[in-house]
């Protein structure tokens, strides 16, 4: 059993930030612990750009941001490890990894969960119909084309409009498949404005909200799927229905925070996000266990992401310097306008960045943070859109030191 | 093209045609097994709960009822020797008013008639201690009920057969039977096998190659159930299959089963088809399951859901009537070399080897049969990572790295086993052979990972290009081409 200080689960963009943070810190006592042959993530498949807008003042490919994290480990001569598959995790920190070289165990003082999200597939929206080959995440068609060099169709439905199908949209289009549409269950897009406007909008392809899939056919391979309206209630309305021929299906219908090791070790996790219930320095219940990234909250953008791994590390910077987990005593909720809300308690000692989602868009509003009746923040914005996150700088000498906080958009 | 020539020749790859492989590899015979599909197990005995029954709603006397009972006492030996894994997990039968109590006490007695072992009526208490998520105020307990993964159970008996000189041709749909020549000539995908007997193991196109096998007059009606499978976490609440009590005439409704793996099933419902090949999931019937299944499970919830799939019971009917008959294991006297088998559907996962034992003996009944002194039972399947304990981990690692590779994130799937896999003994090359066979990408994330992973191995390990792998059918290409041509100016 080797002794590190602290392990990073996943070396995609949260845990190499988390890395970096944690080295000019001076924790260096750390192992990065990555699945695939390479660090980076998934912004190994993301070859389009727009990445970096934020961080760094200029639009990166996904492999190139990433390369700037890895460049920046490699330079430090940061611990890592590639091809190493974390199997379990207690909630006294102990790691079991799996490699070539056999089972490898660790000890740690601090533990950052980084393992990012999943994608929501088929079974999990019940889609009825047949089991054709053609039916593909959005993500695991981004993979097969860039990553892989194959094509994964040629006359392509897209059911949902999360950023990484519209890219796909694009992507597909550049390659000389057809993509016929882009239907979405929502009354409103779940892509950012941007995505719509440069994968669709730019190449003609049609956007139709408040319409889902409601059947799949073809014996081997996808032969075509039928569309219907939905009402309010999301249930398909009669009359409504089309039938498009196709051999593909990409669906871009959510993602999933990936928290099988987290359960392993007790963290509690949050219904809203599926991710832990974190405080402001992202702490999870377990005491020493901490998470960023999408493996939280699933983000719109990657400089979001690193910026909380950041943040993370400094939580785990202190966690590891006075021993002894931070008292957090205030809760926060939401209201129904909003989705969810990171972190969900705070201790009321320092200042934080409270992430949240609207539940619908809205304009001209104002998120307002309240405490005992009282709003003691507010921001206004012109517009909100569940696809763009919003985060909120909260100065701890806002807050009193009893009562929770509530969270809402007001119109 | 010159004819292939076998003693005998099986139609169908499900549980039934590989069990009679099987049974039939024990004797001097040259065997070939002739499939339509890609793989065994393509078509019902792949879609079913994968539940071992007790025998206790068969009618007394039948077939279902006595092979039932023989099944099920022989399978801890049979899953031994043939490495499937498999769990006697009991099963209870939950009621809630008095007409459920008056069925299950009926069954109880036709059971015990049947000889199935230690049925007994448990009060709720009981009940609750045997399964806390379990629904209902009452229940039949049948502590000799199992569960056991259908697909590795039909692969397991093929690799058996084929290890013990049977022959499996995949791709070999049979389009016609010749009698003419007092051999049987039959055309099957691009080949012509010749064999002195012919067995019908076509499951629900059984009717079809009865007709072509000249016997006529047979009829089977298909009952369509639809399934929900739930992750991995909802297993962890259930240990023991729950049905509902049984109609008057023995019909089950949607139930609530742990798998042998560990997850859930909710289904099947019942309702009429008449296709062979559908086995789509259907909105209302989704719908059905959630509110049927709630009542067995208590812990149902959609955040469970991963999968959906259906499968159809071909029983046969009473031509005139329509009433449901038994199996039947047919031989006529003015179609010698013939055993017909039709309308096996539930409980045929039970009953696949009595009823192969009995084609053996309707062929025995005409001709001596030699045994096989080579003959071997044992089956080893792939060793899998998963579950072991960590000393037996770190040695599979040692002995071959691959096992240190994960392919298949949410079940621990290791690249040793993806190739096992890939280089099967019945050489199938689909993903879904992949799958069945090692279980990579029936975990929550269905494939989200690791499907991307297995068609780069099939394409590493056989040189495949990327528009000859399937997902299951002929047909069911994966992939159009290249995104781009490999660069040849370089």
């Amino acid at each position: 059993m080797q002794h590190k200080q602290v392990i990073i689960i996943g070396g995609g963009p949260a845990g190499l930030a988390a890395a970096l943070e944690l080295y000019h810190n001076g924790v260096t006592d750390i192992l990065i612990l990555e699945r695939e042959k390479h660090l980076g993530g998934i912004l190994r498949q993301c070859i389009h750009d727009g990445f970096g807008l934020l961080r760094f003042k200029e639009s990166l490919s996904g492999p190139e941001y990433a390369q700037r994290f890895i460049d920046e480990i490699d330079r430090l001569h940061i611990p890592y490890l590639t091809d190493v598959t974390v199997i379990d995790i207690t909630a006294d920190k102990k790691v079991l990894a799996v490699s070539k070289q056999g089972l490898l165990e660790f000890q740690a003082e601090a533990l950052a969960l980084t393992m990012g999200c999943r994608e929501r597939t088929r079974g999990a929206i019940s889609i009825p119909g047949t089991r054709p080959a053609g039916i593909y995440t959005a993500g695991v068609a981004q993979s097969y084309i860039n990553l892989a060099n194959t094509m994964p169709g040629k006359n392509v439905v897209i059911l949902g409009s999360g950023d990484i199908g519209l890219i796909m949209a694009r992507r597909l289009t550049l390659e000389g498949a057809q993509v016929k549409a882009v239907f979405e269950l929502q009354p409103y897009p779940s892509g950012l404005p941007r995505n719509i406007a440069q994968c669709l909008n730019d190449y003609d392809i049609p956007l139709f909200l408040s319409h889902t899939v409601i059947d799949i056919k073809g014996r081997s391979r996808l032969e075509g799927v039928t569309v219907a309206a939905v009402d309010e209630n999301f249930a398909p309305i009669p009359g409504t229905e089309k039938d498009y021929p196709c051999d593909t299906l990409i669906l871009s219908v959510g993602l999933i925070p990936e928290n099988e090791l987290s359960l392993q070790a007790g963290v509690e996790l949050d219904q809203r996000t599926k991710g832990a219930l974190v405080d402001d320095s992202y702490q999870t219940s377990r005491p020493g266990i901490f998470v960023a990234g999408n493996v939280l909250q699933v983000h719109d953008l990657v400089d979001f992401v690193s910026a909380e791994a950041e943040k993370m590390a400094l939580g785990i910077v202190a966690y590891l310097h006075s021993d002894s987990s931070q008292s957090t005593h205030l809760t926060i909720r939401g209201d129904a306008s909003i989705t969810h809300t990171v972190p969900q308690r705070v201790s009321g000692k320092k200042d934080f960045i409270l992430s949240l989602r609207p539940s619908r868009p809205a304009q001209n509003c104002a998120v307002q943070i309240c405490q005992n009746e009282r709003v003691i923040a507010t921001q206004t914005f012109r517009k909100v859109l569940p696809a763009e996150m919003i985060q909120i700088p909260v100065a701890a000498n806002l807050l009193a030191e009893a009562g929770d906080l509530e969270v809402r958009i007001a119109c | 093209m010159k004819d292939q020539l076998y003693d005998v020749v099986i139609i169908g790859a499900g549980v039934i045609g590989s069990a009679v492989a099987r049974e039939l590899s024990r004797y001097r015979l040259r065997i070939a097994v002739l499939e339509k599909e890609l793989d065994v197990a393509c078509g019902n005995s792949s879609r079913n709960t994968g539940v071992l029954h007790g025998g206790f709603t068969y009618r007394p006397g039948s077939l279902k009822a006595e092979c039932t009972v023989e099944g099920n006492r022989e399978f801890d030996q049979v899953a031994k020797e043939l490495d499937v894994p498999f769990k006697r997990s009991g099963k209870v039968v939950v009621g809630f008013n008095d007409e459920d109590m008056r069925n299950i006490l009926k069954f109880k007695q036709i059971g015990e008639t049947n000889g199935v072992r230690g049925l007994e009526i448990i009060d709720k208490d009981r009940l609750y201690r045997i399964d806390a998520s379990a629904g209902g105020e009452f229940a039949m307990y049948s502590p000799d009920s199992g569960i056991l993964n259908p697909m590795q159970y039909t692969i397991a008996l093929a690799e058996n057969a084929h290890a013990n000189g049977a022959d499996f041709f995949f791709a070999s749909e049979v389009t016609a039977i010749d009698n003419s020549t007092g051999r049987y000539r039959i055309s099957a995908g691009d080949k012509c096998f010749s064999s002195r007997w012919v067995i019908n193991c076509a499951g629900m196109n059984c009717v079809a190659i009865s007709e072509m096998l000249g016997i006529s007059g047979h009829q089977v009606k298909g009952f369509k159930g639809e399934y929900f499978v739930l992750d991995k976490k909802a297993g962890q609440y259930l240990n023991i299959p729950v049905y509902p009590a049984p109609n008057a005439k023995g019909g089950f409704s949607t139930h609530a089963t742990p798998t042998i793996d560990g997850n859930v099933l909710i289904g099947p419902d019942s309702y009429l088809t008449d296709d062979p090949d559908d086995f789509a999931a259907t909105r209302e019937h989704m719908q059905g399951l959630i509110e049927d299944g709630a009542k067995m499970f208590k812990h149902i919830k959609r955040d469970f859901f991963i999968r959906n799939f259906a499968g159809t019971r071909w029983k046969r009917v009473d031509p005139d009537t329509g009433e449901i008959l038994d199996f039947l294991i047919e031989t006529r006297t003015d179609k010698p070399g013939i055993v017909n088998l039709i309308g096996i559907e539930s409980p045929g996962l039970t009953c696949a080897l009595p009823i192969a034992r009995r084609v053996v003996g309707k062929i025995r009944d005409r001709e001596q049969l030699a045994p096989k002194p080579s003959f071997n039972p044992v089956r080893r399947g792939i060793t899998p990572f998963a579950g072991q304990p960590r000393e037996r981990q770190q040695a599979l690692i040692n002995a071959d790295p691959n096992y240190g590779e994960i392919v298949c994130r949410c079940e621990t799937i290791t690249k040793a086993e993806i190739l096992s896999a890939i280089n099967n003994p019945l050489g199938v090359v689909t993903v879904t052979g992949i799958k069945n066979r090692t279980r990579a990408t029936m975990g929550r994330c269905q494939g989200g990972y690791c499907e991307t992973r297995i068609a780069a191995l099939i394409q590493e390990t056989l040189g495949s290009k990327e528009t000859e792998i399937r997902y299951q059918h002929a047909g069911s290409y994966l992939f159009t081409g290249k995104v781009r041509e490999d660069d040849h100016a370089a």
